[in-house]
């Protein structure tokens, strides 16, 4: 049970400014359930609560109330070391723009979460980098540095780096907000392609409804309440 | 080496790399302030040990004389009268008491270096018309020489008096007209005279000293000053000069003679020497701030400038005390490389210096004394200052919050 559901959120709730006057909460009891392998769109006006939420399953914030629970473990409670530790391997980040390193190359960003969770850069890494880097088809300029890369190739790499630690979700905020509509289409495709072959679960943010069409499944964030979830009839017509 | 290799290790070269410009302005700055501490402190510790060894060059550490002859008024009685008015007494040369016995137990204490016996006195040296009043020094040479670094300070012939020998000073010689191998003829208060040949010329660099010091043998000058078998002052040099006081006491406390070390003959000089040490410190203490406070600005500005990145790297798994050792290492290879550099250019400075502080005669001016464990001590530092002053940014650094620092 706890091995096919990547996450599950029970209750959770997120305030901001918590005991002021200028107390504010932003998601209003959440109850979500991921499965392994499934392919999610995140949908929502702005200041829906969605970045919050995202940020919530990312461990980078905590919740006010309520319970999540990353592949089977419970994240609520645990301190910093330990969610870092959780985040490290359970979550890859895809984030809107500006999302790498400039100090380093396309090879390098990839390895980065690899680094700092061996300590040491080993040959293993480097093949492992190397592998993703050619499977988001960027080997020509796995040595350059990022900021040389057109922001479609940057994602890619984000994109690489996502997927080095073989996470069971991976988070995207906005992939595609910054691209124009054939670079976006391409990277969507390839996000598809990696969820089908690795059966990596993506739960990723947009405002493009022609790309949320093309996922398994829509949620719809209203306010900070869960509008509509449902299974998307186009790709699935069952 | 591939051990050093950390993920610590990279990201804070790499970044220090990608603000090249920042980065090589702060270590210019600390290898500047390094460079003066450098300086600065080997001008002075050259400094001291020049005159340090100018005062000790000709005068013992210590020196014990018989204790003072005094007069006193009779003890109060109930009768008669009683005198008021007590006259102080002439104090005549005299023989420390028992000096063979003082001198073998001086030998066996551990701090003592050399103990030397000396017979001291005034006297006149007559050539031909020409007479001079001298102070005159009865010496065995094997120990006083251990004690007085005369035979550094010869100009001519051989410290070694013999009985019939005397060593005078160049103005003295200069003044009768005199060399080595020519005859004098010393006179002392009690009409003893003697004719002596100049065996060795000396030159102190000191005007009074060179006029009017000239050495003999221990028996000579006993037989001149009347004082058969006497000596009237043992003088002492100990293995630490600066413990030269409490060596002093002790020795005062065990014989009950009169005991002065150089620390109290040389009371103003002592006091500057310590001056001289405090505004080093003061020196090295501002520099040293100002070096931390520069590095400390780098590094605020950098986690500022940062901060995405950070965020970024905490959301890839980066821990927080990774984060705090990046910036931390940052600062401690500012200081470090800092200092590497302003020790070899402070070094250099030390070498032009030493070409341009010299003597009439090209002798350098000072003798400035490389100090190797100077440039470590820099090192080890500047390092720690670095990596101090890193403490601030690094926290700040480690501290953010991803969520907030991604979105910017």
């Amino acid at each position: 049970m706890a091995e096919t559901q990547t996450l599950r959120l029970q209750g959770v709730r997120k305030a901001y400014g918590v005991g002021t006057v200028a107390e504010m909460e932003v998601l209003h009891g959440i109850d979500l359930t991921i499965q392994k392998g499934e392919f999610t769109a995140l949908i929502g006006p702005s200041g829906s609560g969605k970045s919050t939420l995202l940020n919530l399953i990312g461990l980078l914030d905590h919740p006010t109330a309520g319970q999540l629970f990353l592949t089977g473990v419970e994240a609520t409670g645990l301190d910093d070391a330990d969610l870092t530790r959780l985040r490290a391997t359970a979550i890859g980040f895809v984030f809107q723009s500006h999302n790498l390193l400039p100090a380093f190359t396309a090879e390098e960003n990839v390895m980065l979460p690899l680094l700092a969770a061996r300590g040491r850069p080993d040959k293993d890494m480097q093949k492992r980098a190397e592998g993703l880097i050619e499977a988001v088809g960027l080997t020509p300029w796995s040595s350059h540095l990022t900021n040389e890369l057109s922001g479609g190739q940057q994602q890619r790499v984000a994109i690489a780096r996502a997927l080095i630690m073989q996470p069971a979700l991976v988070l995207a905020d906005e992939p595609t907000g910054n691209l124009d509509t054939q670079t976006a289409d391409s990277v969507f495709d390839l996000l598809r392609k990696i969820n089908l072959e690795s059966r990596t679960s993506f739960l990723i943010v947009t405002h493009d409804k022609r790309l949320a069409q093309r996922c398994d499944r829509i949620i719809e964030l209203v306010d900070g309440r869960i509008a509509s979830d449902k299974v998307n009839a186009v790709i699935n017509p069952e | 080496m591939k051990q050093l290799l950390t993920y610590e290790w990279i990201l804070s070269t790499r970044f220090m790399r990608e603000g090249i410009m920042q980065t090589l302005l702060i270590i210019s700055g600390v290898a500047l302030g390094v460079s003066v501490i450098v300086f600065i402190s080997a001008l002075i510790s050259g400094l001291q040990t020049n005159l340090f060894r100018r005062t000790l060059d000709y005068q013992a550490q210590i020196v014990i004389r018989p204790p003072r002859e005094v007069a006193r008024s009779l003890r109060k009685s109930d009768v008669g009268l009683q005198a008021t008015l007590v006259q102080p007494r002439a104090q005549r040369l005299r023989s420390v008491d028992q000096w063979q016995t003082v001198s073998r137990m001086l030998e066996k204490m551990p701090e003592v270096e050399v103990v030397a016996p000396v017979v001291a006195g005034a006297g006149f040296v007559i050539r031909g018309d020409a007479n001079k009043a001298v102070n005159l020094t009865g010496m065995e040479p094997q120990s006083y020489l251990r004690l007085i670094a005369l035979e550094k300070q010869l100009i001519a012939g051989t410290a070694r008096v013999g009985p019939a020998d005397i060593l005078i000073g160049n103005e003295l010689g200069h003044d009768l007209g005199v060399g080595v191998g020519d005859k004098l003829i010393l006179q002392t208060a009690s009409k003893a005279s003697v004719t002596l040949t100049i065996c060795g010329i000396f030159d102190f660099g000191n005007k009074g000293i060179n006029e009017r010091s000239v050495y003999v043998a221990l028996r000579t000058a006993q037989s001149l000053l009347n004082l058969p078998g006497g000596v009237t002052t043992v003088e002492v040099n100990v293995e630490k000069p600066f413990d030269a006081e409490l060596v002093a006491q002790v020795i005062s406390a065990q014989t009950g003679l009169d005991v002065e070390s150089w620390i109290v003959l040389n009371a103003q000089f002592f006091s500057a020497l310590q001056a001289q040490s405090m505004s080093n410190f003061i020196i090295r203490f501002f520099v040293g701030l100002t070096a931390a406070l520069g590095i400390a600005s780098v590094l605020v500005v950098s986690v500022v400038q940062k901060s995405r990145e950070i965020g970024i790297l905490r959301a890839t798994g980066a821990t927080r005390n990774q984060i705090l050792r990046v910036f931390l290492l940052q600062g401690a290879v500012m200081g470090l490389l800092g200092s590497l550099i302003g020790s070899f250019a402070g070094w250099l400075f030390l070498i032009a210096w030493r070409g341009i502080a010299i003597n009439a005669d090209g002798t350098p001016l000072f003798v400035i004394e490389f100090d190797p464990m100077l440039f470590v001590w820099a090192a080890v530092g500047a390092t720690l200052v670095g990596t101090l002053a890193a403490v601030f940014p690094a926290r700040t650094a480690a501290k953010l919050d991803p969520a907030v620092a991604i979105r910017g």
